[in-house]
């Protein structure tokens, strides 16, 4: 390389990593809403446009891992340019509301359209779609009239049977979370140790991981959100589909408290700035229109009772929802983790 | 390479003893302020351990000392010898195909972890088309045969040595290339075997960059978050990440990184004491070509497979898996955004590796030119960022800026009555820093490698000759450092490039890369959808290795510099 070849390009990058700093800086405009946003930019941005479309509120948008952008936020403190805060889980909104940066808001259409349950009791988040964690299981190897409830996987009849993520995953934090609520910690661990010592292989990959491992046979029985399953029934993938018929689900709990479910959902900060333009998302987010884009897109629940369900949804069938407040998934959160550190699920 | 820079700093440098003693200071500041987003993080450390930490030492933290040791001891067998065994190769023999191989063996620098972890797992896990296969073509059902399990120890062992190798493999070719060739002609001559002259003489002669290359190799294996995630294995990474974000112990996970520093410390220090006082000097001026060795057709033969093996397994059998999936997904995947998000990618790389260029220099100047124990350990410890998880060293980033912009707020709402909102935090300014105490190691110990090519005597020579500072830089030192300073240009742009968990932080509103989008796909379980992305940082990433593959081999000591 001879020494001059190279001086224009870089003066020309170094221009444009320029323009591309003055270009990020933050601007405090009208009609705009700042937003972090935990849910992947794929599954947010479809609605986030049509938003913009609808009410001509534009928008802006950082995604990340949820722990990543609550701790972005609550450093930037006051200065923070985030609005809103979503997440895809329970558990770090309600760390999002102990770390102190959301706000309560009265809000009439999101306390009526929104179950109690579903939504902090002081107004500080709003779930704004369901999925449920339940059993699925290999049709060709397990009757279900087997299965009953959670509880009952612990059970040695299950030994080497069973899949599971590792404990690192927040669903199964918040699942833990929300038994530690109902059954108290020392049941809770004795479950955890059970349901170890019935693992098929060592806890690991993603929740689509595991369905294809009941599948293929590495294990019988396994705990997957739904919408992951809905996502293989409709995959263009020849592979996914057959592996998805071999699958049955099991709604556990139904006798009982019903199945364990958590939700998506979202905050406004505390240092907002466009308040009311984060109002209007929000209230855009439970709109029917919305709620019905959740089902058909992501086979999620609504959390609006009356929200058209998707054909996906429907297949699944009908099933009774743990109504438990999910401000618990959060405070119960830490023992989660501890007691299944203790339990020996990694 | 710290042992030979600060030798090569203490014995020879008496010709640049006059510089500017300013240098010091400079070099002091810069070591600070690359210190700042680790100290942010450190001074937790102060404060009393809470009852989590009791928790950890009585139930986790003995397996994440475990695992982590041992994928620290396998990921630097499996790297070392596969670096070293195909650097040795390629620079000593002649056989078919070695001059394409030569380069194509940086390929998999290009490849990110957790991208070959995942279409592995893709391929081989009981699901996957092996398998299936398997059970098809003999009829038998899971736990009848014998597989082994991808999402393991010895699995995550296994992708960092494919992707890893290339750093020591690089190192330690220059290193080869760079030996006098008298010296293996000596050991010829004396009667040893070229067996006995490669493990005897050079290896030990090349000892110094290999080790760097390893160090590299196993600092980025313990910083690496996504892979062992995924796996399920729990290291020191995935513990910090739980005990700060699961249990909201930022204290505890300031001590769990403090452990894993000190691990890194005492695998330096480990390598210092078994080196002890051996060191080595070329005496000799005398290069020549190297002796090109021809091989019998047998031997070439198997050349040709040991070198292609790493180069199958660590890239060409991934990027077939990539692009099949790409071929499935990518009309959904690619639009007018996907271009920005590649110039995004590469606009972020080139400008981190100019950047994290400069306190490399300032620091390996200072020590070659001031060298005093202090300087030398600001040196090694602003080294240390690479071996901290991405997730630690964003939120320590995060904290001193936070805390500037915030000042700044109070200030202009006091005088202006206004805030001005973020100044600093949530740019591409901050990305670019982070991105600079992430990868200062590998641009420092480059330069450190470059710099331990300029002999005193040159300088002498010149300037007894009428040349001024000006003129030995110009001429004499930046032609010899070109070489390396291209080098470190493009492994800081490669890493740059696959760089997930800071980037994911710190990135400014809109502002997406490649990494973000392969991330994002693979992590919602979209492995197929994410391939187009992926495939895509490989493919930047290539070029700049193909650059650097053809000024290593010009660089050679004794031939003229390019």
């Amino acid at each position: 390389m001879k020494p001059n070849s190279s001086r224009i390009p870089l003066a020309s990058l170094a221009l444009a990593l320029a323009s591309m700093i003055v270009g990020s800086a933050p601007v405090v405009a009208e009609d705009v809403v700042n937003i972090y946003s935990a849910r992947k930019e794929a599954l947010i941005l479809p609605l986030l446009q049509r938003f913009e479309a609808d009410t001509g509120i534009g928008f802006r948008l950082v995604t990340g891992k949820a722990d990543g952008l609550l701790k972005r936020i609550e450093i930037e403190g006051e200065a923070t340019p985030a609005d809103i805060f979503i997440t895809v889980d329970a558990g770090r909104l309600q760390r999002a509301k102990s770390a102190g940066i959301l706000q309560s808001i009265r809000n009439p259409v999101l306390n009526e359209t929104i179950p109690l349950h579903l939504r902090d009791k002081d107004s500080q988040w709003f779930g704004l779609s369901r999925r449920a964690r339940v059993i699925f299981y290999a049709r060709d190897r397990v009757d279900p009239e087997e299965l009953s409830t959670y509880e009952a996987l612990a059970d040695e009849k299950w030994r080497g049977r069973l899949c599971i993520r590792s404990s690192g995953n927040i669903y199964n934090q918040s699942l833990v979370a929300s038994m530690i609520r109902h059954l108290g910690e020392e049941r809770t661990e004795q479950w955890a140790r059970g349901l170890v010592a019935n693992l098929a292989r060592k806890p690991g990959g993603g929740d689509t991981d595991q369905l294809h491992a009941v599948a293929a046979g590495q294990c019988d029985l396994t705990l997957v959100n739904t919408y992951y399953f809905g996502r293989l029934l409709n995959s263009d993938k020849e592979k996914d589909r057959a592996a998805a018929e071999k699958i049955g689900v099991f709604w556990p709990n139904q006798d009982g408290r019903g199945a364990h479910v958590n939700v998506s959902g979202a905050g406004i900060t505390r240092h907002a700035r466009n308040r009311a333009a984060a109002e209007a998302l929000l209230e855009f987010l439970v709109t029917p229109e919305s709620q019905g884009w959740y089902a058909e897109v992501s086979n999620e629940y609504p959390v609006v009772p009356v929200a058209p369900i998707s054909d996906t949804l429907r297949r699944l069938g009908e099933f009774k929802a743990d109504t438990l407040n999910l401000t618990f998934l959060g405070e119960n959160n830490k023992a989660a983790l501890q007691l299944m550190d203790r339990a020996g699920w990694r | 390479m710290m042992r030979s820079a600060a030798l090569s700093a203490g014995g020879n440098s008496r010709g640049l003893q006059r510089l500017p003693s300013g240098w010091a200071i400079v070099g002091a500041l810069t070591s600070l302020i690359i210190l700042v987003p680790i100290g942010a993080v450190c001074v937790y450390l102060f404060t009393p351990a809470s009852e989590n930490w009791s928790h950890l030492v009585d139930t986790v933290l003995p397996e994440y000392i475990r695992n982590s040791l041992w994928l620290t001891v396998g990921v630097a067998l499996g790297a070392g010898s596969i670096g070293v065994t195909t650097a040795w190769l390629t620079s000593m023999y002649r056989f078919p195909g070695r001059d394409l191989l030569t380069w194509l063996l940086l390929l998999p620098l290009a490849m990110p972890a957790y991208i070959i972890a995942y279409t592995y797992t893709g391929m081989l896990d009981v699901s996957g088309p092996l398998q299936g296969w398997i059970r098809r073509a003999f009829g038998l059902s899971y736990g009848e045969y014998w597989f082994p399990e991808v999402r393991s120890l010895g699995g995550a062992i296994v992708m960092f040595s494919l992707v890893l190798y290339p750093y020591v493999y690089l190192l330690a070719r220059a290193a080869f290339i760079g030996q006098s060739v008298c010296v293996l002609e000596v050991s010829r001559t004396l009667g040893c075997s070229p067996w006995k002259s490669f493990s005897k003489v050079a290896v030990p002669l090349a000892r110094p960059a290999i080790v760097a290359g390893l160090s590299l190799a196993l600092m980025e294996t313990l910083a690496d978050f996504g892979t062992v995630q995924y796996f399920g294995v729990s290291t020191f990474t995935t513990g910090i990440y739980r005990t700060w974000f699961g249990m909201f112990d930022a204290v505890a996970a300031a001590q769990l990184s403090a452990v894993l520093l000190i691990f890194v410390f005492a695998l330096i220090l480990l390598e210092r004491w078994s080196r002890r006082r051996a060191h080595f000097h070329h005496t000799t001026n005398r290069y020549q070509r190297l002796p090109d060795i021809r091989l019998s057709r047998g031997w070439s033969a198997l050349a040709f497979i040991a070198c292609l093996l790493p180069l199958l397994f660590g890239f060409i059998i991934p990027t077939v898996q990539l692009v099949i999936w790409a071929l499935e997904t990518y009309d959904t995947m690619v639009d007018r955004r996907f271009v920005t998000l590649a110039w995004h990618s590469f606009a972020l790389a080139a400008g981190a590796a100019m950047v994290a260029l400069v306190p490399a220099l300032i620091l390996g100047y200072g020590n070659r030119i001031h060298p005093s124990r202090a300087m030398r350990f600001f040196s090694r410890l602003s080294s240390m960022g690479y071996a901290i998880p991405g997730t630690v060293i964003a939120v320590g980033i995060l904290i001193p800026f936070g805390a500037l912009d915030n000042a700044l707020n109070h200030w202009t709402r006091e005088y202006f009555d206004m805030g001005v909102g973020l100044v600093f935090s949530g740019t591409v300014f901050v990305l670019l820093f982070a991105y600079t105490v992430r990868f200062l190691a590998i641009s420092l110990q480059t330069v450190e490698a470059g710099l331990e090519k300029v002999k005193p005597s040159m300088d002498d020579a010149a300037r007894s000759m009428g040349s001024n500072r000006a003129a030995v830089l110009r001429d004499i030192h930046l032609p010899i450092l070109r070489g390396s300073l291209l080098t470190a240009m493009v492994i800081v742009f490669v890493d740059v490039m696959k760089e997930l968990p800071a980037t994911l932080i710190l990135r400014p509103f809109d502002f997406n890369t490649l990494a973000v989008r392969a991330y994002e796909l693979a992590s919602d379980e979209r492995l197929a959808d994410s391939s187009t992305a992926a495939l895509a940082i490989v493919a930047v990433g290539i070029i700049p290795v193909i650059l650097l593959s053809g000024a290593i081999s010009r660089s050679r000591a004794g031939t003229r510099p390019i």
